[in-house]
């Protein structure tokens, strides 16, 4: 896929938060950000779900610049899935609920095609055994997956991750990044925020660094993780792999 | 002296009760309140006369039938009135928000008995408005909507943000975020509280006695001026709305912990 940002600014209550992001990326399947917390990772991936609308500056994906009204917004985002760190599943539904739900109601599926196909995903994924589960019922990983699965149900263009795996432990981390390394041998773009060095390296081929509302590096993941070229990126790296 | 207190003080383990212990424990309680009763009546050489209830039996079901009607229609009612300041406490026209927050005010901040009495007399009055088991519905139902206000928008509350943020990214529109998502979980959440106004309803309605509401508590005073027997009646009265408020009352809890346990 291919994102262009042009002179991106966005602030709450006069406090800028991204400040003039240039970036042009013309070919990639999965983009890692990565970055300091509070650098900015989140909102800039939430006005790419078109959840937030920039202050200033252009977002175009693909090509095709973001709308600004909310009904063309709300268009868009029937276009691509979003899986946020936790809380994505309703809680009053069962599993398979939560991914037919959008189906139907966003997607107009008839009933019967969008429970097949929601089936369909589940059982390719192992979760057929937990389709009958409502949320409180399910692991943090099983929950993540399923909203993955959820994400994907809809043919989505491209799917948008904010640390999916930041609230589990590491055995439910590696499952639910197994899953995410499934769907990258399977050629789907995303675009991911992870504090998951490892996996950004392994199995990102790009990655953007934010720090302080700033685009400071960016490149292949080869790249960034061997030479990476800022101060702010080395210090980064190096607090992030001490204790590994 | 300890032990003693760790043994009264609910500790933090979960305490098992089995259906026995339960049985034998209420059984207890039970006789220790007749006792007390028994004791009174001792005590100031009454002479209970049961069968004089007998005899004014239809006063107490006449009452006891609409206080029942009473409470079902403040319900509708008082649910309909909560929904509507609900939405417009969510409002954000506002002229809309603030009514809903001067009345919930006003409501919450004054007994219940004065607002019979201004509604009643200064507002019934001036509008010309006279028949009394509507206005005492109407009454009841403006202050409990003021309760059920606060119930529904606690309810709407307690959806996470999070969710709504989910709902809008997978492209649901603000009618169907409210339809498929905020409204059946605010609706589980808010059944057990529902439920317990219910029985404050029920109980509340006795107060519509002093606009002369042949309700229960009116009959019961009213049959109570003719046969003096002030214990029969009144134990009778007790009885007559546990029997409608218990049941309602358990049916909240049950509703309670299963829904707990859902979200
Ligand atoms: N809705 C909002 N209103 C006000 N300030 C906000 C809002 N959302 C984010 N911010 C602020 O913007 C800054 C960047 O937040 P953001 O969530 O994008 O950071 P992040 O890089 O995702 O951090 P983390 O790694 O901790 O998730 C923070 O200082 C945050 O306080
Ligand atoms: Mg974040």
């Amino acid at each position: 896929m291919k994102l262009n940002l042009k002179n991106l600014n966005k602030s709450f209550n006069d406090k800028p938060v991204l400040k003039n992001i240039n970036l042009e990326l013309a070919d990639f399947h999965s983009l890692a950000i990565i970055g300091p917390s509070g650098g900015g990772k989140s909102t800039l991936l939430r006005i790419l779900a078109g959840l937030q609308k920039p202050s200033q500056g252009e977002v175009l994906i693909n090509g095709i610049k973001l709308a600004s009204n909310e009904k063309d917004l709300n268009e868009y985002r029937k276009t691509l899935g979003v899986v946020f760190q936790s809380y994505n599943l309703f809680p009053h539904l069962t599993a398979l609920e939560n991914i037919v739900l959008p189906m139907v109601h966003a997607h107009n599926y008839n009933e019967k095609n969008a429970v097949q196909r929601a089936k369909e995903l589940l059982r390719g994924f192992q979760l057929d055994e937990h389709e009958d589960k409502k949320p409180h019922q399910l692991s943090g990983g099983q929950m993540q997956r399923v909203a993955i699965a959820r994400a994907l149900a809809i043919d989505s263009k491209f799917l948008l991750l904010d640390e999916p795996t930041s609230a589990l432990d590491p055995e439910l981390t590696s499952e639910v990044l197994a899953m995410i390394n499934k769907l990258e041998e399977q050629q789907k773009d995303l675009i991911l925020v992870t504090h998951e060095m490892g996996f950004a390296r392994q199995s990102c081929d790009y990655i953007v660094f934010i720090a302080d509302g700033q685009v400071l590096e960016h490149g292949q993941s080869a790249n960034i993780f061997c030479s990476p070229q800022t101060p702010e990126l080395k210090n980064f790296l190096n607090k992030i792999l001490e204790w590994r | 002296m300890q032990r003693i207190i760790k043994l009264l003080v609910k500790g933090e383990e979960q305490i098992q009760i089995n259906t026995w212990q339960k049985l034998i424990n209420i059984t207890l309680i039970s006789i220790l309140f007749a006792a007390f009763l028994v004791f009174s009546f001792i005590s100031i050489e009454y002479n209970l006369r049961m069968e004089t209830i007998w005899q004014y039996r239809s006063k107490f079901i006449s009452g006891f039938l609409l206080t029942i009607v009473i409470a079902f229609f403040s319900l509708i009612l008082s649910l309909a009135i909560g929904i509507i300041l609900a939405f417009a406490s969510k409002s954000r026209f506002l002229p809309l928000y603030y009514f809903s927050k001067i009345y919930v005010e006003i409501i919450r901040s004054t007994p219940l008995l004065v607002q019979i009495y201004v509604f009643f007399y200064i507002i019934g009055t001036a509008l010309k408005f006279e028949n009394r088991y509507v206005m005492g519905v109407i009454i009841l139902s403006i202050f409990s909507g003021a309760y059920i206000c606060e119930i529904i928008r606690a309810g709407i509350d307690s959806i996470d943000n999070i969710q709504i943020e989910t709902a809008r990214s997978l492209g649901f529109t603000f009618f169907q975020r409210y339809r498929l998502i905020i409204i059946p979980q605010v609706i589980r959440r808010i059944l057990p509280p529902l439920a317990g106004q219910l029985a404050s309803l029920i109980k509340d309605s006795s107060l519509l006695s002093i606009i002369a509401v042949s309700e229960l508590t009116r009959n019961v005073q009213e049959v109570d001026a003719i046969n003096f027997a002030v214990f029969e009646n009144y134990i009778v009265l007790t009885i007559l709305y546990m029997l409608l408020t218990v049941p309602v009352l358990s049916i909240s809890r049950r509703l309670e912990t299963k829904f707990n346990y859902e979200t």
